[in-house]
């Protein structure tokens, strides 16, 4: 278990210095840099800004020195945040932005598994139709079509709570409800078709033979295999909800981590897009580890070898 | 699945496939509903008698009525027909990322699949890599790469699409590889490319076409979002992501702006999303003709 935990976490490393690898040479590649956007600027100033920020030297001079400050976690500053290091930035928007993805992922389970559970068990009946219809809709209502309508009924017309910002307690409210209903309508395609396969399997039968009652079968035998499609789509969406999603906090003009993947993008921010990147890659690596030895706890098929 | 008797015709696998597509009601509506909705997109401009740019402030913001199907937008231009032009663009873009990411991912696969152990195993390290990429960090700089050179921002997102597609293709050989009647075509002295060409590529087509049609609505769906974000298709122009986005400012006092081509989007998504689980049903050789 230890070996297997030790030989995830160096492989982790790698992947995420990977990704910071990649990052760096895309935003090189595109032409312009951090500060040929500020027009106002003159020559001589971006010279010298260029300069201090160590711009003027060979590509690889750079990405050394970016992925030497990654090794000793001592991260840079912002190109464009002025003053601010981007863990700095990461660390203000981070509590947002997982406020509102942590709720959204109990709302998509709280509506999602029941939901699921039903359909697998009344198979091609009226609840399974009724229940796939609603996650067919759901699927097909991205956020930014159902994050303006929440907004517009919830936060304008009946004024319950905030249509935009983060001001109140209660402002995580419509964002993670608006995340909720949409990752709802996967979990509850995930765990009907996770339950009815499992439900099908020899072991389920064996149990039945016995006598043993429905409701042990359901809940005792199979919901532990028939959680893992579910679990394997969980690991990578929550990485992606506690990172923010930019639609919704701009919808609802929340100030977390999303619009810092796309304004750090857009801007040519290197540091803050490299940084930004490599805390996605670092949290699709432990959700997706954690996801493996849940999956080994509840599974003994599975066996953890590195 | 044993060889039918000489005297029964079998239908061919594709026709099977077909007639089980027919039979599916929820399939066949969305398979008609989109061939209609195609045909609406390319034709329905010339017979509309507005444009999608030119402006009428005189006509502005009007709710639907019997002249302006889905109203007017803050500019004066008729919503119904800058949705069919919008439709052009979405469905044209799903469809050219699609066929990129198609392409990718099946010739990645099978090379992974059909390539040695190790060969094999740093392909798939690469695959697992780029899905802990962040894909918007990407798409984003790939716009600033392009420019506004729409179309090839979307040659390009079909170029980062194709993991998924990958994985299954080379999964799928796999397990073909190790099946017996590859095994017979090689004993019988069937050279590499004849074994690909014969066994494997029709056997992976039907996933393939499964998971294209499984692509075509995610495509879209980044499409709108970055239209959306204002980083897609440049106005005058419209497509449904960027009038969706422009419906969401205006929300609350013309909802028509967003819940007209809102309707038309997830319409479609809706859709695409039911002739994809159809095309599976419809293609799983486990399932029966009736």
């Amino acid at each position: 278990m230890l070996r297997f935990l030790f030989s995830r976490l160096v492989q982790g490393v790698v992947v995420i210095f990977a990704v910071l690898v990649i990052t760096f040479l895309l935003m090189k590649a595109a032409p312009g840099g951090p500060f040929s956007r500020d027009r106002e600027i003159p020559e001589h100033v971006k010279a010298s800004l260029e300069a201090q920020y160590g711009l003027d030297q060979p590509w690889y001079v750079q990405l050394g020195r970016h992925l030497w400050s990654y090794a000793t976690l001592d991260l840079p500053q912002s190109y464009r945040f002025k003053g601010m290091g981007v863990g700095e930035i990461i660390a203000q928007g981070f509590p947002v932005s997982a406020t509102i993805g942590l709720s959204a992922l109990g709302i998509a389970l709280m509506i999602g598994v029941p939901m699921g559970a039903i359909a697998a068990l009344r198979a091609h009946q009226f609840e399974d139709r009724a229940t796939m219809l609603v996650s067919s809709l759901g699927m097909c209502a991205p956020s930014l079509v159902l994050g303006p309508i929440i907004a517009t009924v919830f936060g304008v017309k009946l004024r319950w709570f905030n249509a935009g910002g983060w001001y109140d307690k209660s402002d995580w409210v419509l964002p993670a409800v608006t995340l909720g209903i949409i990752y709802s309508a996967y979990v509850a395609r995930l765990t009907r078709a996770g339950l009815r396969e499992t439900l099908g399997q020899d072991f389920i039968r064996t149990a039945r033979a016995k006598g043993v009652d429905e409701k042990t079968i359901v809940f005792r035998h199979a919901a532990k295999l028939a959680v893992m499609p579910l679990l394997n789509f969980l690991g990578p969406v929550a990485a992606g909800l506690l990172s923010g999603s930019f639609v919704t906090e701009m919808v609802f003009q929340v100030p977390g981590l999303g619009q810092h993947f796309v304004n750090a993008a857009v801007n040519q921010d290197y540091t803050l897009a490299m940084a930004t990147a490599a805390f996605y890659a670092t949290l699709i690596v432990l959700f997706n580890l954690l996801v493996d030895v849940v999956q080994a706890m509840l599974n003994p098929r599975i066996t953890l070898a590195s | 699945m044993s060889a039918p008797p000489s005297s029964v015709v079998s239908p061919g696998p594709w026709k099977v496939a077909w007639i089980r597509l027919c039979r599916n009601r929820a399939a066949f509506t969305a398979l008609v509903v989109l061939a209609l909705l195609v045909m609406a997109c390319l034709f329905g401009p010339l017979f509309s008698r507005y444009d999608q740019t030119t402006q009428d402030l005189a006509l502005k913001a009007i709710a639907p009525s019997a002249t302006h199907w889905l109203g007017t937008d803050a500019l004066g231009r008729d919503v119904a027909t800058r949705v069919l032009y919008g439709g052009r663009v979405s469905l044209g873009v799903g469809l050219l990322a699609t066929m990129v990411a198609m392409v990718i991912g099946v010739t990645y696969g099978l090379a992974s699949g059909l390539a040695s152990h190790r060969v094999d195993a740093v392909m798939m390290r690469i695959v697992d890599i780029l899905y802990s990429f962040p894909f918007m960090t990407f798409v984003i700089i790939l716009t600033v790469v392009f420019g506004r050179q729409f179309w090839l921002v979307f040659a390009a997102i079909g170029a980062v699409e194709w993991l998924t597609m990958a994985r299954v293709v080379r999964g799928q050989v796999l397990a073909l590889k190790k099946q017996e009647f590859v095994t017979a075509a090689r004993s019988y002295g069937a050279s590499f490319g004849q074994v690909l060409r014969r066994h494997l590529l029709p056997n992976v087509l039907g996933t393939v076409i499964v998971y294209a049609s499984l692509t075509v609505p995610g495509v879209m769906m980044l499409e709108a979002m970055l239209s959306f974000l204002g980083l897609g298709l440049q106005p005058p122009y419209a497509s449904w992501g960027t009038m969706i986005g422009e419906g969401a400012a205006a929300m609350s006092d013309q909802p028509w702006l967003l819940l007209g081509p809102a309707a038309f989007f997830s319409g479609t998504l809706l859709a695409l999303n039911t002739l994809g689980d159809g095309l599976r049903d419809a293609l799983d050789p486990k399932g029966s003709t009736h």
